[in-house]
């Protein structure tokens, strides 16, 4: 009736994962009960639950990325407070089968649940509205994909109360996660996890990147599109064309585990370096998935906060999908230990280096950009210089890896991991608390306070160089990865070190935890009524802080780059007179989304526990609310006339 | 003002690295030649990262918002040549650092043959559940956990794995590669001095992986023929059944040795693929 | 004012109409699918000689059978275009008819698939066995789930038909539909070609 599940799941002998189980469940029931002490469900599931506006889908998606970060955090300084301990002798305090949970939790956590949510939220927030469209192409859709990836949160968090996560490291290489060494419900609440959010990036990938090439404003070609959503762009279509590779692999596991087939195992034929090919043809287009939308940030802020437009405009557009492309052609770089011979290692070495090339064009037009400018020092500007920083040093050691001999001797070492911590931290997460505190006052209506902003800049930055030239140390000293403890009592001063960065960036996290709260509270001095805090380049900044749930009354018609700037220069009026402007449509919130995602929890728990009546159940109700929604007439809502105009007035004073 | 800061943070951490046992410190060709890979692809590239690096500090604070000395050019967006000069230096770093990888990946392919006068000697690998199992097949003896190895002398390694896979690494020596089960990699190396090196497995194998370490004795031929002697006058067996228990999953294992080994032993576990199945161990 | 009309480029014309923003991402959504079975199709090549002693396509594949299974789904195509050009006169009955045809071929190409497969799985050629058996369940079957798929979405287009009637809505997902049931001949085609006709060699 219950398949494999029983009260013994719940971990009752390990203190850490109960106590932390407890504390969690406590603070949902809390939040829950101050919800409905409030009355605010009405509220949250009309606005936010059964939204399908891309504004609020962004805010909900960079909030879910905050959580998970506190999650994914904390298992970092596990870790990192497990190797300060646990030298020569000393086993410290986390025994192996926990540890590797624990890198294995971290590293999925941090790349699906943390870097994703944060670059598709950024995306969604602000590519309709630099496009000067109303709203993305499948706005249903859209809901659909941010709950679909929720839901992927809720089971992979479901592991650490019920059952075990996998303890395979964050790619479950077979034969390790074949059933046969992996015989636990960690590796299903990895793959059930993940296959059900990828679908939901799945979704995000054809949404936008019909977005991109099908709804702009008019008069907004190719070559007047704003960098991020160039960026955008290239990254969406690299979702489209890499995660059904993931989708196949994961399933391809699946039925290894569930129903013995034989892709990856050690018997009967099954080929586990075939899985080692396939993931990465995923793995390493994923990497660029995260850092191109953050490059598209950077362009963004520079040029804003340097008052220039960004310096080699077609350059930086070829270089974008050149990356994108060439993204496909050096997969081969994550194994060359696996011994595919002179010939294919160098290939893909040469190939990899290539890719340096385009990024690096980057970073001198970032330059370029800065000189002559009239740089005014905000914080995404701090985040933006930061990266510039911190990125080069993660590439140069990312060229030096892609030299196979050099790779040899690094290969899966502290200093890989120093170096994949160097872009991604350096790239992705600076980059999107750029692009955080670059929109918040244009989704909230208000700035974040800005000593916070440069407080909690100046701790991620000092503590990731920390945290991390430590690692890059350790690895030349013969350190491998995920090690739970070492002989050699001369790394642990280093290791010590490495704890320290940790906790530097956790008064990180917590100056912008801090900063959200104090600014939430002092809203009032830092509203922002023009629309346009920043004296921006692009069409977002000539809506309302917050837009309207329409965006623009009238579509903007544009004719160049940077086409507000040019609004604003030309004396022109930033926002057209919506007076007397014709009812319009906007879509019709639904629960499709939100439904959908509980009947795919449903599915993927009982899949995991081998339930199959309530799998069957979660896979019907699914298909069922989808074919419901299909037969729906009415999917749209009505915005009159009246209610633009009264808008307008507010936003713009009366007409005439 | 961060940057002095960072700098000497930086050498501090590189003298450390030096002076420990690891990739920095070689004792072998490959190795050796490895590190000068290191060396030389960095240095090349902090010419051009280091000036980056600079220009990104210099330029934002000399055109800061306060500075009246700046000369700001507002609608300067596009310069040819600086677009060539763009493209051109990271082309040329990249042509530079491939040719640098065409040619190493070919003379430090882990298959190539190391020259010398003296024949190599044959040593089979296996990665077991979690320790390494030695065999030398010329010399009919096997050795748990310790690699016993004569220094100016070739070592010629098949390796392959008796269940997951690991990765076979001795930083000091020099490439590491995976091992695999089913399948036979090929690995050369050399230690040109004497001396105790470690050696571990480099891919995530499961709950006994941090203990999955072994130590390489580099010894003069002399004690190494006295090393072979000593073991074979020690005892101990190790055929189908004596692997079968050693198979079984065991944790921080004793270095131990076996005087007789079944020939073509390893390419039996070659030939039957996947250890006995784990137990989860809730 | 200049008598001559200024072509405005298709670039700048504005947000494109729905439909031809729903057959666009539609369009981007099958080669996502096509994705998938690109990598189905890499492990059945990887696979396609690993039999562990046991069968492998040339003793197991009878192609007589493979060839009517084949025609019944191309003609099931064939079909389905002929649906569509009833639904773009709008007649209603022969929309009907084609939609029948349509799914009676796929059904029949479904039926002879799973005969094949139930044939195998009582002479315990099943893809526990090998790899191989493992590469080719795995591509075959997911062709067989999508074609099954197609099925019950043909179903409910109808329903829909009559029920809904011609709304743009409706309209599109049909040619959505037709768009997917020929991605999914394609799809057989490399199936056929690379699997039953590759396993002669």
């Amino acid at each position: 009736m219950f398949g494999k599940l029983s009260l013994a799941a719940i971990p009752w002998d390990q203190p850490i994962p109960l106590i932390t189980s407890i504390v969690i469940i406590v603070l949902l029931a809390a939040i829950l009960a101050l919800v409905t002490y409030k009355g605010w469900w009405p509220y949250l599931w009309r606005e936010w639950l059964t939204s399908t506006d891309h504004k609020r889908l962004g805010v909900m998606y960079v909030v879910l990325a905050l959580v998970m970060l506190i999650r994914g955090f904390s298992d970092a300084l596990m870790m990192r407070s497990q190797l300060a301990l646990a030298a020569g002798a000393a086993a410290g305090y986390l025994p192996p089968d926990h540890y590797n949970q624990i890198f294995s939790a971290h590293g999925t956590i941090m790349i699906f649940f943390v870097a994703m949510p944060l670059v598709i939220g950024l995306m969604n927030f602000a590519v309709p509205l630099q496009l000067g469209v109303r709203d993305v192409a499948f706005p249903v859709l859209n809901s659909v994909s941010f709950w679909l990836t929720a839901a992927g949160v809720l089971l992979v968090n479901l592991s650490l109360v019920i059952g075990e996560f996998a303890r395979t490291g964050w790619l479950a290489y077979p034969p390790l996660s074949e059933i046969a060494y992996s015989p636990g419900v960690g590796v299903d609440y990895y793959l059930w996890g993940l296959q059900i959010s990828g679908l939901g990036t799945l979704l995000t990938g054809i949404n936008f990147t019909t977005t991109i090439l099908k709804l702009r404003a008019p008069g907004m070609s190719y070559s007047r599109m704003p960098i991020f959503c160039w960026t955008a762009l290239a990254s969406n279509l690299l979702i489209v064309a890499a995660f059904p590779i993931l989708t196949a692999t994961f399933a391809m596991l699946l039925l290894d585990r569930y129903l013995g087939f034989h892709f990856f195992t050690n018997d009967a034929g099954g080929n586990p370096m075939m899985y080692i090919n396939l993931i990465w043809a995923w793995g390493h287009p994923e990497v660029y998935i995260l850092i191109l939308p953050a490059f598209g940030v950077f362009s963004e802020v520079i040029a804003t906060f340097s008052g220039k437009p960004l310096f080699g405009y077609r350059s930086m557009v070829v270089a974008t999908m050149a990356i994108c492309m060439l993204s496909f052609m050096v997969w081969l770089h994550h194994f060359f230990t696996m011994g595919a011979g002179a010939n294919v290692n160098a290939f893909f070495g040469i190939m990899t280096m290539i890719i340096a090339v385009p990024t690096g064009v980057k970073v001198f037009n970032w330059l370029f950009t800065l000189y002559g400018g009239e740089v005014r020092f905000t914080s995404p500007v701090y985040w933006s210089l930061g990266f510039m920083v911190t990125f080069v040093i993660g590439g140069m050691t990312g060229v030096l890896l892609a030299i196979p001999p050099a790779d040899f001797v690094l290969h899966n070492s502290l200093f890989l991991v120093a170096h994949f911590h160097n872009v991604i931290i350096g790239g992705v997460v600076f980059g999107a608390m750029a692009g955080y505190t670059y929109w918040f006052p244009k989704a909230f209506g208000f700035t974040l306070d800005e000593r916070l902003g440069k407080a909690s800049f100046w701790c991620w930055f000092i503590g990731f160089y920390l945290a991390f030239m430590p690692l890059y140390a350790l690895g030349l000293m013969g350190a491998t990865r995920r090690m739970q403890h070492y002989p050699d009592t001369s790394w642990q001063p280093l290791m010590w070190v490495a704890f320290a960065g940790a906790l530097v960036i956790l008064a990180g996290l917590a100056f912008t935890i801090a900063q959200l709260v104090y600014s939430i509270k002092t809203r009032q001095r830092r509203r922002d009524k023009s629309g346009d805090p920043w004296n921006g380049r692009t069409l977002e900044w000539s809506t309302a802080s917050p837009p309207p749930p329409w965006n623009f009354t009238v579509l903007p018609q544009v004719s160049g780059i940077d086409e507000f700037w040019s609004m604003k220069h030309a004396g022109k009026k930033t926002t057209p007179r919506g007076a007397g402007h014709p009812s319009i449509h906007v879509p019709r919130a639904s629960p499709l989304g939100f439904l959908t995602a509980f009947c795919a929890v449903m599915f993927g728990f009982a899949s995991i526990w081998h339930i199959w009546w309530l799998a069957v159940l979660g896979l019907l109700g699914a298909i069922a609310l989808v074919l419901r929604h299909s037969w729906q007439l009415n999917t749209e809502v009505q915005v009159s006339a009246k209610e633009l105009s009264e808008f307008e007035t507010r936003q713009n004073g009366a007409p005439g | 003002m961060r940057m002095p800061i960072k700098t000497c943070a930086v050498l501090v951490l590189f003298e450390t690295a030096c002076t420990s046992s690891g990739v920095l410190d070689p004792h072998g060709p490959i190795g050796g030649a490895e590190r000068s890979i290191l060396f030389d692809a960095t240095v090349i590239m902090l010419a051009v990262v280091v000036p980056v690096i600079l220009a990104t500090g210099l330029f934002a604070w000399w055109f800061r918002a306060g500075n009246r000395k700046a000369r700001r050019r507002p609608d300067w967006s596009y310069a040819g040549r600086i677009e060539f000069v763009v493209w051109a230096i990271p082309a040329l770093v990249v042509l530079f650092l491939g040719g640098i990888g065409w040619i190493s990946s070919h003379d430090l392919d882990p298959r190539t043959r190391l020259p010398s006068s003296s024949s190599p000697i044959e040593v089979e690998v296996v990665s077991l559940d979690w320790k390494w199992l030695f065999i030398y097949p010329g010399l009919r003896i096997a050795s748990v956990n310790r690699l016993v190895a004569p220094v100016g002398t070739p070592l010629h390694f098949r390796l392959t794995s008796a269940g997951v896979m690991n990765s076979f690494f001795i930083p000091q020596l020099g490439s590491q590669i995976y091992t695999m089960a089913g399948m036979a990699t090929e690995l050369n190396l050399q230690a040109d001095d004497q001396g105790t090196y470690p050696g571990l497995s480099a891919q995530f194998s499961g709950d006994g992986f941090s203990d999955m370490r072994f130590e390489v004795a580099a010894i003069s031929p002399q004690a190494f023929a006295q090393w072979i002697d000593a073991t074979r006058a020690h005892g101990g067996s190790l055929g189908p059944e004596e692997y079968a228990e050693l198979a079984r999953p065991s944790q921080k294992n004793e270095p131990r040795t076996f005087a007789v080994v079944s020939p073509k032993l390893f390419e039996a576990i070659l030939a039957s693929p996947g250890a006995a199945p784990r137990e989860n161990p809730k | 004012m200049s008598a001559i009309a200024e072509e405005i480029p298709l670039s700048e014309r504005g947000p494109a109409p729905t439909r031809i923003v729903v057959s666009f991402g539609f369009w981007l959504f099958l080669l996502s699918d096509i994705v998938i079975f690109s990598a189905l199709f890499a492990a059945y090549a990887v696979l396609a000689q690993r039999t562990a002693g046991g069968p492998g396509g040339a003793q197991l594949f009878d192609l007589k059978h493979v060839f009517i299974e084949t025609c019944c789904l191309l003609a099931s195509s064939f079909a389905c275009g002929l649906c569509v050009l009833a639904l773009e006169r709008r007649a209603r009955t022969m929309i009907y008819v084609w939609a029948a045809v349509t799914f009676v071929l796929g059904l029949s190409f479904i039926s002879l698939e799973l005969s094949e497969f139930i044939g195998m799985f009582s002479r315990g050629i099943n893809p526990a066995r090998s790899a191989f058996l493992s590469a080719f369940f795995g591509l075959v079957g997911t062709h067989g789930i999508h074609v099954t798929a197609g099925l019950c979405w043909l179903a409910v287009m109808v329903a829909q038909i009559a029920t809904l009637g011609f709304r743009p809505k409706v309209v599109q997902r049909l040619v959505c539909f037709s768009l997917f049931w020929h991605a999914l001949d394609l799809v057989w085609i490399g199936v056929f070609t690379i699997v039953y006709l590759g396993a002669r060699t």
